[in-house]
């Protein structure tokens, strides 16, 4: 946490939100890893008298925290967009069953897909769920609408979601705090079966409980501070909310605004008094057109998504553009660049496996990790990924689809801690309804992708603190998978062969490819003596180069430059080691057939 | 300049939050207000990253809009180009001239452009270029050549040196608070 001055201090919106969390008095947090909600877990297990904890998945992570609320205690469960899909199952019931802590559910949404595999906009969930739903629009208002967020739990009893978006969560800004507004509550045990308990009988019950709650949350709608009517000089007004919000102001500073701080239940009678203050109201959000669908529900004539899309993130250009393109600015043309996408790093376990998968020419139902970026070139070798935990159950469909022939057919890809979120029901799946699918677990003991988090795989908790480390070998035997092998990715030729082997049984396999991380700190912290190129060896083949490793480049020859340095003739170029980058895996020196690269001490 | 758009620009992996985040304070500690966005998770795999930084009076937009950035600091040449939209015209852009090819120069699919900074350079933008890998060998640690680059930086912007300097040996581990310093010297010389 970085101060400013005494009192000010400059976070992101997630650090923001993990300080709201303390000053509310939060005490139990749990969630899964996922970009853009990862670090605000990761701050508030820092602040004292907080019990945070990574959850294997999203709809663990908000169950505990039903548990502690249930309890007594004030908590939180964090999770990306996609999170609240798996975590959707106890949100809706949560809702029947309301709160004794207060409970907020944080969905961190990307719009864009800066990180993730849909854009999906999750205010649709506080509709469907019949819960209140927050909108920050930065990181100052961030911690503010926690503190708000937990008060409003209370009251109403009932969760309450908390939504950012990537530009609000990854946003630095100046914060006001710190401090804590009163001591947490005590937790004590309470029994209500009849309000916790969700047999159809009590449910029936709550579930009238559920429609008094949201029409006492629509009254407060249009008292609540989370909701302003900014006054301004123009005729055209603008109703908008989260990050949206700022781009209205930097694009139209003197216009009209309704800021919307409580996207749901919408505010009916202050939407009305600002319909009936200007000539025209333009609704500007990211994705969905919620609030502008409830606006013309309302009878009230509204622009909005015909001119602004309600695809990827919005900017104030877009807004420019759209109401006032005669002030657009237009900028210089872009140049045409080699693309620059993301790659798995130098060193990295996963590269191996995709490398030989490749040979076997199979295929891929990959999942979702770094693993993923295999499917571009020239690995090329991920052929499907839907979402968590589906590279186990979507190859299996498949095989039951092509039948018994295809039992050497397709192989599917998960990173540990991705098997630990939802691979496991699938894997007993498999062998429960037996498909001869192989499945290769990317065991690099963390999850890697969100910043290096632990997992029950990797033997720590998000503290750091010793925590017991799941066997997941052991488990796949327990499941009933009589093929379980475990390779070193880095070792290329042995790997292929027990790749192959596993690929050809006609009962269902687990090969647990064991490395860690190139990023971990201790691989790090190693000796690294890095590989080089004997070029006098180099035959141009490009074996190595087609590992897309970020260290190895191609040198291409000029017309005749081959033959003028003792190549033959069709050489048409050379590869070549970056030194500085190599983190000493050895993959390359594996492939290369002409002992072409090797060690810096064996190059000479 | 009461107000501006500083763009960073490299890849993945070179430092940009840290010398981006260095920057804020510094502008914080001189009375601005600032806001900061960075792009996390799959874009920081090796991939294209840029973090934009506003500062002024009172800051909205987190996002820096088209033909507004005032300076670019580019970690890596092709970088320099890639966010040409972004430029206002006349705007200065400081590159460090280190190359880093992507996949598809690496593996001969594509070469990497010639002549950057002739290409900016014609379109009246003002290039301060540096060898910042160079310079960070040379104070004896190759990891400070982000600081270089904020040294470079620093001379463009309202803020006087010894506020950087300060906020560096707040921010960085307190073993390395003098390469940093002198990495930072260096940049800032070389820009001058």
């Amino acid at each position: 946490m970085t101060h400013i001055t005494e009192d000010k201090l400059w976070l992101s919106g997630n650090e923001a939100i993990a300080l709201g969390a303390y000053e509310a008095g939060i005490t139990v947090a749990s969630g899964y890893p996922g970009t853009p909600s990862t670090e605000i877990l990761e701050t508030l297990s820092t602040y004292e008298g907080v019990y945070c904890e990574w959850a294997p998945n999203e709809k663990v992570g908000l169950e505990v925290a039903i548990g502690a609320s249930l309890a007594g205690a004030r908590a939180m469960a964090t999770m990306k967009h996609v999170g609240v899909n798996v975590a959707a199952d106890p949100l809706f019931t949560a809702s029947y069953i309301g709160v004794r802590g207060g409970l907020v559910l944080i969905t961190a949404d990307d719009p864009e897909m800066h990180s993730s595999q849909n854009e999906q906009d999750n205010r649709n969930y506080a509709l469907a769920a019949k819960v209140p739903m927050i909108e920050p629009s930065d990181p100052a208002e961030a911690k503010l609408m926690m503190i708000e967020a937990v008060r409003l739990s209370e009251e109403l009893d009932t969760p309450v979601m908390l939504r950012i978006t990537s530009r609000v969560a990854h946003v630095k800004g100046v914060v006001a705090g710190m401090w804590r507004q009163q001591p947490p509550p005590t937790p004590a045990l309470e029994k209500n079966p009849a309000k916790m308990v969700m047999l159809p009988a009590m449910a029936r019950k709550r579930r009238q409980a559920v429609e008094e709650r949201m029409i006492a949350a629509k009254a407060l709608a249009d008292e609540t501070i989370l909701n302003r009517i900014e006054r301004g000089e123009e005729k055209r007004g603008f109703i908008t909310g989260g990050v949206s919000y700022l781009y209205v102001k930097e694009a139209f500073p003197n216009a009209p605004v309704l800021k919307i701080g409580l996207t749901w239940p919408l505010p009916d009678k202050l939407i009305r008094e600002f319909a009936a203050m200007v000539d025209e109201i333009v609704v500007v959000e990211e994705l969905d057109p919620f609030i502008e669908r409830h606006v013309k529900s309302l009878g009230i004539a509204c622009r909005g998504q015909d001119i602004i899309p309600n695809r990827g993130e919005l900017n104030t250009d877009i807004l420019v553009n759209a109401l006032t393109p005669e002030r657009a600015e237009r900028g210089f043309a872009a140049l045409d660049l080699p693309p620059r996408p993301p790659n798995m790093c130098p060193g990295c376990p996963h590269r191996g496996v995709f490398h030989n998968l490749k040979r076997l020419k199979v295929f891929v139902s990959g999942d979702i990790g770094c693993y993923t970026l295999g499917a571009l070139p020239p690995l090329s070798s991920m052929d499907a990924s839907v979402c968590m935990g589906a590279s186990v159950t979507v190859a299996h469909g498949m095989m039951k689809a092509l039948g018994a022939g295809a039992h050497d057919k397709v192989v599917s890809v998960i990173g540990d801690s991705t098997f630990c979120h939802s691979g496991i029901t699938g894997l007993v799946n498999t062998v429960y309804n037996n498909s001869a699918a192989t499945l290769v677990i990317l065991d690099n003991r963390i999850t890697a992708m969100t910043g290096h988090q632990e997992n029950p795989a990797s033997g720590r908790t998000l503290k750091g603190e010793a925590a017991h480390q799941l066997d997941i070998e052991g488990l796949c035997r327990a499941v009933g998978v009589k093929h379980v092998f475990v390779i070193n990715p880095h070792d290329i030729d042995a790997s292929y062969e027990t790749l192959k082997e596993a690929i050809a049984l006609t009962e269902p396999s687990v090969v647990i490819a064991k490395a860690p991380c190139a990023l971990l700190p201790a691989m790090r912290k190693r000796r690294i003596v890095p590989y080089s190129t004997r070029q006098k060896n180099c035959v141009g083949c490009m074996s190595c180069v087609r590992l897309g490793c970020p260290a190895i480049s191609w040198t291409p020859f000029a017309a005749g430059e081959a033959e003028r340095r003792g190549y033959k003739a069709k050489q048409k170029g050379l590869s070549k080691i970056d030194e500085t980058m190599c983190n000493d895996c050895g993959q390359c020196a594996a492939v290369c057939k002409f002992q072409a690269i090797s060690h810096r001490e064996e190059t000479k | 300049m009461n107000a501006g758009n500083i763009l960073f620009t490299g890849v993945g992996g070179q430092g940009i939050l840290l010398a981006s985040e260095l920057t804020a304070l510094a502008l914080l500690a001189a009375g601005f207000d600032a806001k900061k966005s960075e792009v996390h998770g799959m874009a920081q795999r090796g991939g294209s990253v840029t973090a934009q930084l506003r500062f002024g009076k009172q800051v909205y937009a987190p996002l820096i809009a088209i033909g507004t950035v005032d300076v670019q600091v580019a970690f890596e040449m092709m970088e320099a180009a890639r966010y040409l939209p972004y430029l206002r015209p006349g705007c200065a852009v400081v590159v460090n001239t280190q190359k880093i090819l992507p996949p598809s120069v690496a593996t001969g699919q594509a070469s990497y452009p010639e002549n950057i900074l002739e290409t900016l350079r014609e379109r009246g933008i003002s290039v301060v270029s540096l060898d910042a890998f160079a310079a960070a060998k040379e104070v004896g640690e190759i990891k400070t050549a982000n600081v270089v680059m904020v040294g470079a930086l620093s001379s463009l912007l309202p803020v006087d040196a010894a506020v950087f300097e300060e906020r560096i040996a707040l921010r960085v581990p307190p073993r390395f608070k003098e390469v940093n310093i002198e990495a930072f010297r260096r940049g800032r010389a070389l820009s001058a």
